[in-house]
């Protein structure tokens, strides 16, 4: 049995409300809550970066996995906001929790799908007997330009998942891809905020991956969407997540544990796989999980989880994410917000 | 000058083609209307399209399309009257058949529009650029002056301008290339996200992909290749000032009545005598005034009227964009005006299935650029 031993999250404290952001671009927030399903979003702090956020969730889940961290063979880091242009995030990350130097670490990137891209390949070398433990990251501090949709939803979190083969709370039954050239949403060099194509990022690009992805996984686990306890599909916002969802034959029920952009907003690369964290959190022995990232660009990996009896142990030797999501929030107005986020030109 | 006909039609569906190319789309309803008419080859064709060049980088639209239909060495024409290309096209195939010149004709509309264009902008070209556009009006500005005119001046409601958009969606869900196949109601429209004031979202019609093309020849050639063919009674074409400041009234559209007057009068009947429409829809509030420029109603009833249901299909008094119009079927502005007389030659020879308007005898095709500044009406009978 290989799979998850140990997972966590991590996300800032601050937030921006729907209605804040509109407020400046003079846009309709009740349409854009309708619309889009989104509410608020978290904010990293002036500390904070995808290094830090990787760090406290990586915390967690060692926390959880009761493992000595010169163990862990493997470190990937997946984000679209990796701190250095040149220079890994992970080699900061080992430093600070105790792991290597005997260790294989690499920045991953994939619009975002980075994340589950780090779990995919950490699972891999578990299973060929390469590492005892890998070390799994999704990340973000989500860019998004001013006045942009993306404003609403760029989001700052993350979550780190543990790969073993012993004391497994979550065993990866199944995992796929499906990656084609598709040009949604992206990001050249020396620019600071991702551009995308409109509505293309949605049928073409979305839901094409998502759903193809979905049911490929299924044919392969030769399981239906009623097999499943829960269910968490890349969240860009809170709609899509729902109608991808839906066309896979999921119900809302099975997804609601899972779908938490409406007050988290779209974590890139933390994107499902924080949705796959709070189910852990709440996941009895024996559910079963469907899970389909998404990254521009564009693809999907997918998982199936079952989780074990060794869940209860862990749940609660760390923060859950409802804990990071639901308190000691402090909101921000969106002067503030733009200090944050560095879109204030400052004569240093 | 002789008498013309149209034959056959073929058309795409209307919406978001993503895997479709402009030419694809172009050359897909092209070979759908030349199977449809029963014809061996064309002598000539027209290419309605407003802004290739914007929208997807393509210029020179005419040959390219010739090109890829396998129709070269024929003279192919492109068309550009903004979002009055395709009944430009028509019009002009119109001509060319009835001058003689030539027997078989191609009139064909296209435009892809989602294709990472910066679509409002491109839209927006075919208002005044000097006067207009510089001072930041785009159409959805242009026309809710229109509506808040006619608000002002004969009361027409918020209401009465979502009746057109329930009736077209109503309409549109019986048509199998409609954009929108949904039916919705008055509060959906009044509780859409506002535009600009007083249009809401759901009183705008979509941006769309779609191609659409019909085939003329002379009237007595007509039965050689088919039964199912309809009579060209009127074509004509006026234009009025570009931009919206310069017209003594906002509530009228003169290119529209000036049109309708040289139409009537080309074919010798009453606004009363027509038995359906197919008019320019871009908004909700365009329906109305040109239902009232084109004669069917006094001016300023228009909203009433639509309220009433004077112009459903069930009414019988003289129903109004049975197709969906451009607000529930999609408006690929350089398709339209051909999409727009493939509804009325699917109504006049009992092709139009749940839309069918019973005992449709004449039909109006009313397709107007910008707001108003160009305007085409081509009147058809059935034969």
């Amino acid at each position: 049995m290989i799979g998850i031993i140990g997972y966590g999250s991590y996300l800032p404290r601050y937030r921006i409300k729907v209605e804040d952001i509109a407020r400046e671009w003079g846009s309709d927030p009740a349409s854009i809550k309708r619309g889009l399903k989104l509410f608020e979003k978290t904010v990293p702090g002036l500390d904070e970066d995808t290094i830090t956020i990787s760090v406290a969730a990586a915390k967690n889940a060692l926390k959880r996995a009761q493992i000595d961290p010169k163990d862990i063979g493997a470190v990937y880091i997946g984000s679209e906001s990796h701190p250095y242009a040149v220079k890994p995030s992970a080699t900061i990350l080992i430093d600070a929790l105790g792991i290597g130097p005997d260790v294989h670490v690499a920045s991953y990137e994939f619009a975002c799908k980075a994340g589950t891209e780090a779990m995919f390949v950490a699972n891999s070398l578990v299973k060929a007997g390469e590492v005892k433990y890998a070390l799994a990251i999704g990340a973000d501090t989500s860019q998004g330009a001013p006045g942009d949709a993306l404003e609403y939803s760029a989001s700052a979190g993350g979550s780190a998942f543990i790969m073993g083969a012993e004391n497994v709370v979550a065993d990866i039954l199944f995992s796929n891809s499906y990656t084609s050239d598709t040009p949604d949403f992206w990001r050249r060099e020396h620019e600071f905020y991702p551009r995308h194509a409109g509505r293309f990022t949605g049928e073409p690009a979305y839901f094409r991956h998502v759903v193809s992805a979905g049911k490929l996984l299924l044919e392969k686990s030769k399981m239906k969407p009623e097999d499943f306890d829960y269910a968490v599909f890349h969240m860009p916002n809170g709609k899509f997540p729902q109608v991808a969802g839906k066309k896979l034959g999921f119900t809302e029920g099975q997804m609601k544990v899972g779908w938490i952009a409406p007050w988290m907003g779209n974590t890139y690369s933390g994107s499902s796989p924080t949705g796959l964290s709070a189910i852990l959190d709440e996941a009895k022995p024996g559910n079963k999980i469907f899970m389909v990232s998404f990254g521009s660009g564009a693809g999907s990996d997918g998982f199936i989880f079952n989780v074990t009896d060794k869940i209860l142990d862990v749940q609660d030797k760390a923060p859950k994410l409802r804990d990071y999501l639901d308190n000691n929030k402090i909101y921000i107005d969106y002067g503030q917000y733009a200090k944050f986020r560095e879109k204030i030109i400052l004569n240093k | 000058m002789r008498d013309v006909a149209v034959i056959g039609f073929g058309m795409t569906k209307f919406g978001e083609l993503w895997n479709k190319s402009i030419k694809d789309i172009f050359v897909e309803a092209s070979l759908n209307a030349i199977e449809n008419a029963g014809v061996d080859h064309i002598d000539s064709m027209y290419v309605g399209a407003m802004s290739s060049g914007l929208f997807v980088g393509q210029e020179h639209i005419a040959a390219v399309m010739a090109d890829y239909l396998g129709m070269a060495p024929v003279p192919s024409t492109h068309v550009e009257s903004a979002c009055a290309s395709g009944g430009m096209a028509f019009r002009q195939a119109y001509l060319d058949v009835a001058s003689g010149n030539s027997e078989i004709v191609l009139a064909g509309g296209v435009e892809k529009m989602n294709d990472g264009a910066d679509v409002t902008a491109a839209l927006a070209t075919a208002a005044d650029q000097e006067y207009e556009v510089y001072n930041g009006v785009t159409f959805p500005g242009l026309y809710a002056m229109i509506a808040n005119a006619h608000m002002h001046e004969f009361k027409t409601t918020s209401k009465q301008l979502a009746a057109v958009a329930v009736k077209n969606h109503l309409n549109g869900f019986n048509n199998p290339n409609a954009q929108f196949r949904s039916k919705i109601s008055i509060d959906t429209v009044l509780n859409s996200t506002m535009v600009s004031d007083p249009l809401h979202l759901l009183d705008c019609s979509p941006i769309t992909d779609g191609g659409a093309a019909v085939i003329l020849c002379p009237l007595d050639m007509a039965k050689k290749f088919t039964d199912k063919f309809v009579k060209i009674i009127a074509s004509t074409q006026a234009s009025d000032s570009i931009a919206l400041y310069e017209r003594k009234s906002f509530t009228s559209l003169n290119a529209v009545s000036n049109a309708a007057e040289k139409a009537y009068k080309q074919c010798n009947l009453k606004p009363t005598e027509i038995d359906l429409a197919e008019v320019h829809d871009c908004f909700t509030i365009s329906e109305i005034v040109v239902s009232e420029d084109l004669g069917f109603f006094n001016k300023g009833k228009g909203g009433l009227a639509v309220e009433e249901g004077k112009t459903s299909i069930e009414s019988g008094e003289i129903p109004i964009n049975t197709s969906g119009g451009l607000k529930s079927k999609g408006h690929p502005v350089g398709a339209t005006g051909i999409a727009q007389i493939i509804e009325v030659y699917e109504q006049l020879t009992g092709q139009a299935g749940k839309r069918q308007v019973k005992n449709a005898r004449i039909g109006l095709a009313q397709n107007m650029g910008g707001s108003g500044a160009s305007c085409t009406i081509n009147i058809l009978e059935a034969i």
